[in-house]
């Protein structure tokens, strides 16, 4: 690693590389600042809940917020993922059910989210998923079962993050919000064009680490998209508990970042407004914040009964707009999918069903000595001692248990 | 076009103007040869320059460590010999600086961040016990944290309040995180350069009121010695010292309270006491070694620090002290700490702080035989 280039002292006059990117986009797409760091007045929605691609005047956009249909095979293997991560979504609560699993907090309603979080990125890019975003995790490429491990109650994390340029399915509320921005400042210090995606709930954005991340990418002007997947309630909590902005994405603006709203059911607008917001970070945007708009069909997870705090008939609604059925519709209508098309995806989702079923069905080994392995690259004095108490008592007992009384 | 830090195997094809002017400075501070006075701060400074030079994924920020080169000057220069890219500002928020540093940590860099004081890290706590202490053990070891937090810490300057917190006892409680704190000018450069290697988080805890102190020392061979010891696969990692050797009592002190231990010893010593200093140097892990070999031979010791005592670094050593060496023990084993309080206004700390008489004190009351 060398430095390519000579660093002088800070030059106060110098301009920062924010404010010529905001005077770019200005140039670019003819829009004052403000225009292009508000979100646009209406959330971007391409198909709507029956499965009709809207009038392109219709959709939301404006200037300096325009979206292009993304392609054919993006729509098709985003369907897919769409109907596995459903899938995962509900083997996963059976597994819970069975007491296989010991907690699963299911993005059932949010598939849409979940699958455009990861397609949006490129092999080199960097996702930064929550407890929720499983199916994200797993759309990346990650190992269903690999990714099950901190559910399934064996080890912390299951698989390996910088394998997969994914990082660890984060509990601490907005704090891996922060690692993103790491990441990506790492990145640019070496020139490489690294993007990161960091996902959070709508909750969440009253967290300390929301703002101060946001501003720091903002402020080192760093290639992070932020995704708020606004499933409107915290556990019980609703958003206007949370925030009185005129929406999430308005945040944007007071960190000189541009927002954007999306239908976090409408796969085709979230992957339209991800993708462009990937390509302009890339490009040297800065950081930009997309709020989508989705619903949390199930409890917070499965030890929550959510009939405590809302209404059955505002879940009806959202079962209307579901984001998978929509999708089917819209493909099939546009002749690119048939029910052959159709039986093999379904197959595709089963086979990760089945694979979720073996690998969480049976009682998995754990090692007791490995709670001593991993706290410190070589453990200390201390946790040697710790780790032969353990095993002396373990021992004792095998023996205890072999020789009766 | 922004310059960029590029990484390259082979890193030494390619020197740049800044590593070249970096070189050429480093070299500069040691152009007087053999011991010099030189103050802990400045021990600090050529330790971070020295990292930084050695590794180029070595970077250094905070709240006014840049141009200003940090409140106390810790990182004087930083910015001006290796770059803004390497030493550089942030925007103030505590736990931003600590989880961006996680990032990177990931990414491949090893950040060395600055907390500007004790109490003034508190925002970042849940950025250290969450995931600093934590990512190495729930990713099997998968992820390394390579990443030291510098912490200005204790009191003993006339600080106002939120400016003197001894804060060492929340981090050494904590699993996966690695605890220094020096108490020499030797140790601080030898220390910070541990630190920094270290493929673990470290909490490096630097008792700000000895910034100023000075010791007859020399960087150069200091770093003759840590070449030395990297290529003998040998280092003073993790080891206790004794700072001063006797035969009837042991001092067990860290971090701010060792020069006090010290002054102690040399005052007992006129009275006819020889008292061994132990100076603890890394709380984690704590070298039980070092310290019971110590108390067996005294069979008698007092731990001294400047924090609370309740539930504490010091509590932790009396205990582990108790059950390794309780039959060799002639007396119970003292504690002379801070007072359970909120840490005092500036008039009032010298009745807080553990000093020469109430250590002597306690060591008088280790049940002499005359
Ligand atoms: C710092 C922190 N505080 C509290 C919690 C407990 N908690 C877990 S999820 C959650 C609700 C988060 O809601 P939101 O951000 O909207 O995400 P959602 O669960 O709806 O996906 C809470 C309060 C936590 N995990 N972390
Ligand atoms: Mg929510």
């Amino acid at each position: 690693m060398t430095i390519s280039a000579d660093h002088t002292a800070p030059d106060q006059a110098q301009r920062l590389p924010a404010e010529d990117a905001a005077s770019e986009a200005v140039r670019k797409f003819g829009i004052t600042v403000e225009d292009y760091m508000l979100p646009a007045r209406h959330q971007i929605q391409m198909v709507d809940p029956e499965g009709r691609l809207k009038a392109e005047g219709e959709q939301g956009t404006e200037p300096g917020h325009e979206y292009p249909l993304p392609a054919d095979e993006e729509l098709l293997a985003a369907y897919e993922q769409l109907v596995v991560g459903r899938r995962v979504n509900d083997q996963n609560s059976a597994l819970v059910r069975q007491g296989r699993m010991a907690v699963y907090p299911s993005s059932h309603g949010q598939e849409a989210c979940q699958v455009a979080a990861a397609l949006c990125l490129s092999a080199g890019d960097w996702l930064f998923p929550t407890y929720r975003d499983a199916v994200a995790v797993m759309a990346r490429g990650v190992d269903p079962v690999e990714t099950m491990t901190i559910f399934r109650g064996d080890w912390h994390s299951g698989y390996d993050p910088a394998r997969h340029k994914v990082g660890i399915q984060c509990t601490p509320l907005t704090t891996q919000l922060l690692h993103g921005v790491g990441v990506a400042h790492a990145a640019k210090l070496r020139g490489e064009d690294t993007v990161v995606l960091a996902m959070c709930g709508d909750g969440a954005t009253s967290e300390g680490d929301f703002h101060e991340a946001l501003n720091f990418a903002a402020v080192f002007h760093l290639p992070v998209v932020f995704f708020v997947q606004n499933n409107k309630y915290a556990i019980s909590v609703p958003l206007a508990h949370q925030s009185v902005a005129p929406s999430l994405a308005h945040k944007a603006v007071g960190y000189g970042m541009a927002g954007e709203r999306v239908d976090g059911n409408d796969v085709v607008a979230l992957l339209a407004v991800l993708d462009r917001a990937v390509k302009l970070a890339r490009e040297g945007s800065g950081p930009l914040l997309v709020e989508a708009h989705t619903y949390r069909m199930q409890a917070h997870t499965n030890a929550d009964d959510a009939t405590r705090y809302r209404q059955d008939s505002e879940v009806a609604e959202w079962l209307a707009k579901d984001p998978i059925s929509r999708m089917k519709t819209y493909l099939t209508g546009r002749g690119l999918l048939d029910d052959d098309g159709a039986a093999r995806i379904a197959e595709k989702a089963e086979a990760v069903a089945t694979q979720l079923r073996d690998g969480l069905g049976e009682d998995v080994p754990v090692d007791p000595q490995e709670l001593f392995r991993h706290v410190f690259s070589v453990p200390t004095p201390q946790l040697k001692e710790q780790s032969a108490m353990l095993a002396d008592e373990l021992a004792r007992d095998a023996s205890s248990e072999e020789s009766p009384k | 076009m922004s310059p960029t830090i590029t990484t390259s195997s082979e890193a030494n094809g390619n020197v740049s103007a800044a590593t070249a002017r970096a070189a050429a400075s480093a070299a500069a501070t040691f152009e007087a040869s053999g011991p010099q006075p030189v103050t802990m701060a400045k021990a600090l400074n050529t330790a971070l320059a020295d990292a930084m030079h050695a590794d180029p994924s070595v970077l250094v920020f905070g709240e006014d460590v840049g141009l200003l080169g940090g409140v106390f000057r810790i990182t004087d220069g930083l910015t001006k010999t290796f770059g803004e890219q390497r030493c550089f500002d942030t925007p103030l928020a505590e736990s931003g600086i600590v989880g961006m540093a996680v990032g990177m940590a990931m990414n491949g860099m090893r950040p060395v961040v600055e907390m500007q004081f004790d109490a003034f890290a508190y925002p970042a706590f849940q950025q250290i016990v969450s995931h600093v202490a934590k990512m190495h053990n729930r990713t099997r070891g998968l992820v390394k944290l390579p990443m030291v937090i510098r912490v200005p810490y204790a009191g003993g300057i006339g600080g106002v309040e939120h400016h003197c917190d001894s804060s060492e006892s929340y981090y050494a409680h904590t699993a996966g995180l690695k605890v220094f704190t020096p108490a020499t000018v030797a140790d601080a450069y030898r220390m910070l350069r541990e630190a920094i290697d270290s493929d673990d988080p470290v909490m490096f805890m630097e008792p700000k009121k000895l910034y100023w102190s000075k010791d007859l020392v020399d960087l150069e061979d200091l770093r003759v010695q840590r070449s030395a010891n990297a290529a003998a696969g040998t280092s003073s990692e993790g080891r206790a010292a004794v700072a001063r050797p006797g035969t009837d009592a042991t001092l067990i002190a860290y971090g701010p309270s060792v020069p006090t231990a010290l002054a102690a010893a040399a005052a007992a010593a006129e009275e006819g006491r020889s008292l061994e200093v132990i100076d603890v140097r890394s709380i984690v892990p704590f070298d039980d070694e070092t310290v019971c070999a110590s108390v067996r031979k005294t069979g008698r010791a007092v731990v001294i620090a400047e924090a609370h005592g309740f539930a504490s670094v010091s509590s932790e050593i009396v205990a582990r002290v108790q059950e390794r060496c309780f039959h060799y023990l002639a007396a119970p084993i003292r504690r002379v700490t801070g007072f359970d309080v909120p840490y005092p206004a500036p008039k009032l700390e010298h009745y807080y702080l553990p000093g020469v008489d109430r250590i002597l004190d306690a060591v008088d009351d280790l049940q002499w035989e005359n």
